[in-house]
């Protein structure tokens, strides 16, 4: 049973449509990757999976189901604050808010309403040490997030988002504003956290697919041109198109 | 080295002397409004300090903080010694002595006693009407800022707020007078007889027949004048924040109103009380808005004093300031003996608004430096 499952999905902003009959299984426990040059409709298809796509006026799936959990989300009638328990995401920039460590950890779980001291102390420190921060900020829980380094910033946020229990954990490239040492830090979290969630990660660097994902799915001009295991797609394309992009003939 | 054409040489360029001018106006300019300002503060501080200063500890004269305003009675003894006293201590004077005593008299109104009862009044209206046009503007921006869908509609309220901004003082004070003192709607038992409509309620009325001049009606009118300000302001501080906190804060499941409440609001406060500052010294200030709707010349009690609760003190008139300072300046004659009351209200009238705004900047600051991202 995949984790999430899309069904023929049109995408629209507006007028202009982004997302063409994309149909994909994502795995549980996986890590599955979204490739493609700018603007293929990668990042749409991953805000669709958690609904941050109603922020934007005007954007909406047009055609076909995508379903997680047994209910199709795209479905307006779905509550996205529900979902968004379920779905947890983790932005290109880093985004902890400027209030302390402790208090972005524990913000999601106060959201839900908990808010016995030992609860939260417990969370706050499970999350941190899943995202393997803890020991970097165990000494300096209450002092303000936005002075960690970026790297750190970003482990942050990911222990943010484990902090209320999502099944699935979206990514969007989630390392596009750091530098290599930081990169190399996330990347052994991802690959750390796959036993425990459904990963998906958005990426413009290939050999960042190649080193955390297990699928990986190729858009370009706002369709799946292939999708399959990584190793598959980076050695052995069955597509031109998706052996031209790899070899960074365009993109 | 040898330079035979002499591109590049020593001394002021053939222009220089035009250049030099440009630069002499446009500094005059800049440095007259130096001296304009001197010359008006300057002129207050000379004449105004005295009143409210003294040379020996504790070094204010708390009299005319405190005391409440009163006829100056100027008038000869029998032995030809000038006495100015206010009214009160003028009747038991000539109680004391006996109205023969007195010789030459003449009367300054308002030129006695202090000004408490124009401070507590514009204190009163100030922090009110702020109160008043936070909660509104704040709501309104919020609603523009996070729930609005960019379209006719809401371009139409843009545009309505900013000409709202353009309004002259005098015609707010009409239309407080106009709205809030004639035709507010009030619960009452007994509808008053001017009444525009009473709508029955079983139990009592509801009837729009305004609340008076009062200081509700006042800050009311005032706080209609500062809110464009207070709206555009807040909702561009609102939109400073930055859409990854909304989006963190979304995608973990907080609903709409939480993210603003946690995530957007704390983070647009700086923004919003550095605007309410601006308005704070607008709204102590004028005068045109409040003269038909709160403002009485001479006031004998404090707003609390013969009303039931806070509720009855809002149906209170109050002096204020700045309409004070207007009577001071407009309804009696000047003389030597009247230039206290006039310089001294208005050098504390610039005392207060520099309280407020130094408050409300250190306020400012510290949450500020509290949120910073």
């Amino acid at each position: 049973m995949p984790a999430i499952q899309v069904n023929g999905v049109d995408f629209c902003y507006g007028d202009k449509m982004v997302l063409k009959d994309v149909t994909l299984d994502v795995p549980p426990n996986q890590v599955t990757a979204f490739i493609g040059p700018s603007g293929c409709g990668k990042t749409t298809l991953l805000r669709c999976f958690n609904r941050m796509n109603d922020l934007v006026p005007g954007a909406r799936v047009t055609k076909g189901s995508i379903i997680i959990e047994g209910a199709d989300i795209a479905d307006r009638a779905i509550d996205p604050v529900q979902l968004r328990r379920h779905v947890g995401m983790v932005f290109q920039k880093y985004n902890p808010f400027p209030r302390s460590i402790y208090d972005n950890v524990a913000y999601g779980p106060r959201t839900l309403g908990e808010k016995r001291k030992s609860a939260l102390d417990e969370v706050v420190e499970r999350s941190l040490r899943r995202a393997a921060l803890w020991d970097e900020v165990k000494d300096r829980l209450h002092e303000v997030a936005t002075g960690l380094s970026g790297g750190q910033q970003q482990r942050l946020c990911i222990a943010r988002t484990m902090a209320v229990d999502p099944e699935i954990i979206l990514m969007d490239e989630p390392c596009s504003a750091l530098d290599p040492i930081a990169t190399a830090r996330v990347e052994e979290l991802i690959l750390s956290l796959r036993e425990l969630y459904t990963i998906v990660i958005v990426t413009h660097n290939m050999q960042q697919a190649t080193r955390v994902s297990d699928r990986t799915a190729f858009f370009y001009l706002g369709e799946v041109v292939e999708y399959d295991t990584t190793r598959k797609i980076f050695d052995n394309p069955a597509q031109k198109r998706t052996l031209d992009y790899i070899s960074g003939r365009f993109g | 080295m040898e330079n035979p054409e002499q591109l590049i040489r020593k001394g002021v360029h053939h222009d220089g002397l035009k250049q030099g001018a440009v630069k002499a106006v446009l500094g005059g300019m800049a440095w007259g409004v130096v001296v304009v300002a001197l010359l008006i503060f300057g002129r207050i501080f000379w004449d105004g300090a005295p009143v409210l200063l003294k040379p020996d500890f504790p070094f204010v004269d708390t009299s005319f903080l405190t005391e409440k305003t009163e006829t100056l009675h100027i008038f000869d003894d029998a032995s030809g010694t000038r006495h100015s006293l206010p009214a009160s201590q003028y009747h038991q004077w000539a109680e004391k002595n006996g109205s023969d005593a007195v010789f030459n008299e003449t009367s300054y109104s308002y030129s006695g006693g202090g000004i408490a009862g124009p401070i507590v009044g514009t204190a009163l209206l100030t922090l009110l009407s702020i109160v008043l046009a936070l909660f509104f503007g704040v709501s309104a921006a919020i609603y523009l800022s996070e729930y609005a869908k960019d379209g006719r509609f809401i371009r139409l309220v843009r545009l309505a707020i900013l000409n709202l901004a353009g309004v002259p003082s005098i015609v707010f004070g009409l239309f407080g007078f106009a709205v809030f003192v004639l035709a507010a709607p009030v619960f009452t038992d007994v509808p008053s007889d001017r009444t525009l409509f009473a709508l029955p309620l079983g139990f009592t009325w509801l009837s729009f027949q305004g609340w008076n001049s009062s200081l509700i009606a006042g800050s009311a009118t005032l706080a209609c004048m500062i809110l464009p300000v207070i709206i555009t302001a807040s909702e561009e501080s609102l939109k400073a924040v930055p859409q990854g906190f909304r989006e963190a804060s979304l995608a973990l499941g907080a609903t709409r109103w939480h993210t603003i409440r946690k995530c957007v609001l704390p983070f647009a406060l700086p923004g919003i009380l550095t605007s309410s500052i601006l308005s704070l010294a607008r709204a102590a200030g004028e005068t045109a808005p409040i003269m038909f709707t709160v403002a009485v010349a001479a006031k004998d009690d404090f707003p609390w004093q013969g009303t039931t609760g806070p509720l009855g003190m809002l149906q209170s008139q109050v002096q204020a300031l700045p309409y004070h300072i207007y009577t001071l300046a407009a309804r009696i004659p000047t003389s030597d003996y009247t230039q206290r009351a006039q310089y001294g209200s208005v050098f504390v009238f610039l005392l207060m608004i520099f309280l407020f705004s130094a408050v409300s900047i250190t306020l400012r600051n510290r949450v500020r430096s509290k949120l910073k991202w």
